[in-house]
């Protein structure tokens, strides 16, 4: 903590100011714990908690993200993602304090088999935390427009349109879109105006000091367009949530961990349990990145997030399986 | 009733010409399937989330085939319906499709779209 003061407070003109440092930390893609205090953002890496010996906060509300199983995949980058997953939620159920629930965003299946979609299911028993939110990815509505994943992933919810819906957890307010169907040639993930018209009327009435957490399984902010990494029609949403006081943008689909804060408004991206991606631009393409057998549970995580009632507080942690 | 007013006509002709389209790509729609008596392979290679070559030129009633080189899954989808889309081609696998009329025929891979590409149908 006491190294990233310096930098943290600094604003003189050496060109790193503190979004510039927050953005580089991101991209990094370490293990940070984040927390909004007054408006501040705090950052501390894992390894710096644990030899503090500080605990983490205890809170009101806590939940897990994990993504990007990809059950069906069997090529180099992992040839068992099922033990992968296996291992994820072991984390999960070794946790001393069993989150509340858990969000999945998206691409549980490679190809929306329904033999993918049973073994995923069949290992999600093991986990001890029973209650799972879903958002789709594009490889869980590859041939059918996403009809298997609803029948299969929206019966805790009260789904419309293509499968989009919110709820509320301890004055958290959920909302969980789908930004993967109805691609138009040249483009990037897309809401539409349907979900978009629902979305507006779905945060209305709520007061701006209620903590918005919005789940999509491709970025909500424009992350790399080259490689089709963002949302096109995601800055209609980003208005109408923007009045929030917190406001906390989560996917997956680029399997690694980068973040950003504008303001008010923080996104995160969480590691896949498969296999992981190259940073942006530094591949020809994007897709699974064949990594050395013993580094591959490092760059395979979950994400651990923590609210605190009244205290505007939200730490989003990435852990790793390594 | 529905009256044929001016933009009722112009869509009904829309949807005339739309059908017309579809029944011009015949289909051989099979993946796996390639015909090997086919005079000319003309193979579009799906490959680092690009069809390459990125514009292919056919005489119509030739075949033309995709191979997905990827570990992603991709699809062929005609951006204006013009012939069946693919299913979601795992690595190796192929889609076929007989070229019809001649014209430009654009298509994109429906899950990942950044991904286009054209085939020109000459007589």
């Amino acid at each position: 903590m006491n190294d990233h003061n310096y930098i943290l407070h600094n604003d003189n003109a050496d060109g790193i100011d503190r979004r510039g440092f927050l953005k580089c930390m991101a991209w990094a893609g370490t293990g940070v714990l984040w927390t909004v205090s007054g408006g501040v953002l705090v950052s501390k890496t894992l390894a710096q908690i644990a030899k503090a010996g500080e605990p983490f906060p205890t809170t009101d509300l806590s939940f897990l993200q994990i993504s990007d199983s990809h059950i069906g995949f069997s090529k180099q980058a992992n040839k068992d993602v099922t033990e992968t997953l296996k291992i994820a939620l072991d984390r999960i159920n070794a946790m001393p304090t069993p989150p509340s629930f858990l969000i999945h965003t998206g691409d549980i299946t490679q190809l929306s088999k329904p033999e993918e979609f049973d073994t995923f299911d069949e290992v999600l028993k093991s986990c001890r935390t029973k209650d799972v939110f879903y958002v789709p990815g594009e490889h869980d509505v590859l041939n059918d427009g996403g009809k298997l994943y609803r029948e299969r992933y929206l019966k805790r919810v009260e789904a419309r349109g293509s499968g989009w819906y919110s709820f509320n957890k301890n004055g958290v307010h959920f909302i969980g879109l789908v930004n993967v169907l109805n691609l138009q040639a040249g483009g990037l993930g897309q809401l539409g105006d349907e979900q978009l018209e629902w979305l507006e009327a779905d945060v209305k009435n709520l007061g701006t000091s209620t903590p918005i957490i919005v789940f999509a399984h491709i970025p909500l902010w424009t992350v790399y367009p080259e490689w089709g990494w963002g949302t096109s029609d995601s800055e209609r949403a980003l208005r109408y949530l923007k009045r929030f006081g917190s406001l906390t943008v989560l996917n997956g689909h680029i399997h690694q961990v980068l973040q950003k804060v504008e303001g008010n408004v923080t996104f995160h991206t969480a590691m896949s349990t498969a296999f992981p991606q190259p940073a942006p631009g530094t591949a020809p393409s994007p897709g699974p990145l064949k990594v050395p057998a013993e580094k591959l549970r490092s760059m395979l995580g979950l994400t651990s997030v923590q609210y605190k009632q009244g205290k505007t507080a939200l730490a989003v942690v990435d852990s790793n399986l390594s | 009733m529905t009256k044929l007013t001016p933009r009722n006509e112009r869509m009904a002709l829309l949807c005339a010409i739309s059908f017309l389209n579809l029944s011009i790509f015949a289909l051989a729609g099979e993946m796996k399937d390639v015909d090997s008596t086919s005079s000319k392979q003309n193979r579009i290679e799906i490959k680092d989330f690009a069809f390459n070559p990125q514009t292919l030129t056919v005489k119509s009633g030739e075949k033309v085939t995709w191979i997905n080189r990827d570990e992603e899954p991709h699809t062929v989808v005609s951006v204006e319906k013009q012939f069946k889309k693919s299913a979601a081609l795992d690595t190796d696998q192929e889609f076929t499709i007989t070229a019809g009329a001649p014209g430009t025929y654009t298509y994109f891979c429906s899950v990942h779209p950044k991904m286009t590409g054209t085939i020109v149908v000459e007589k």
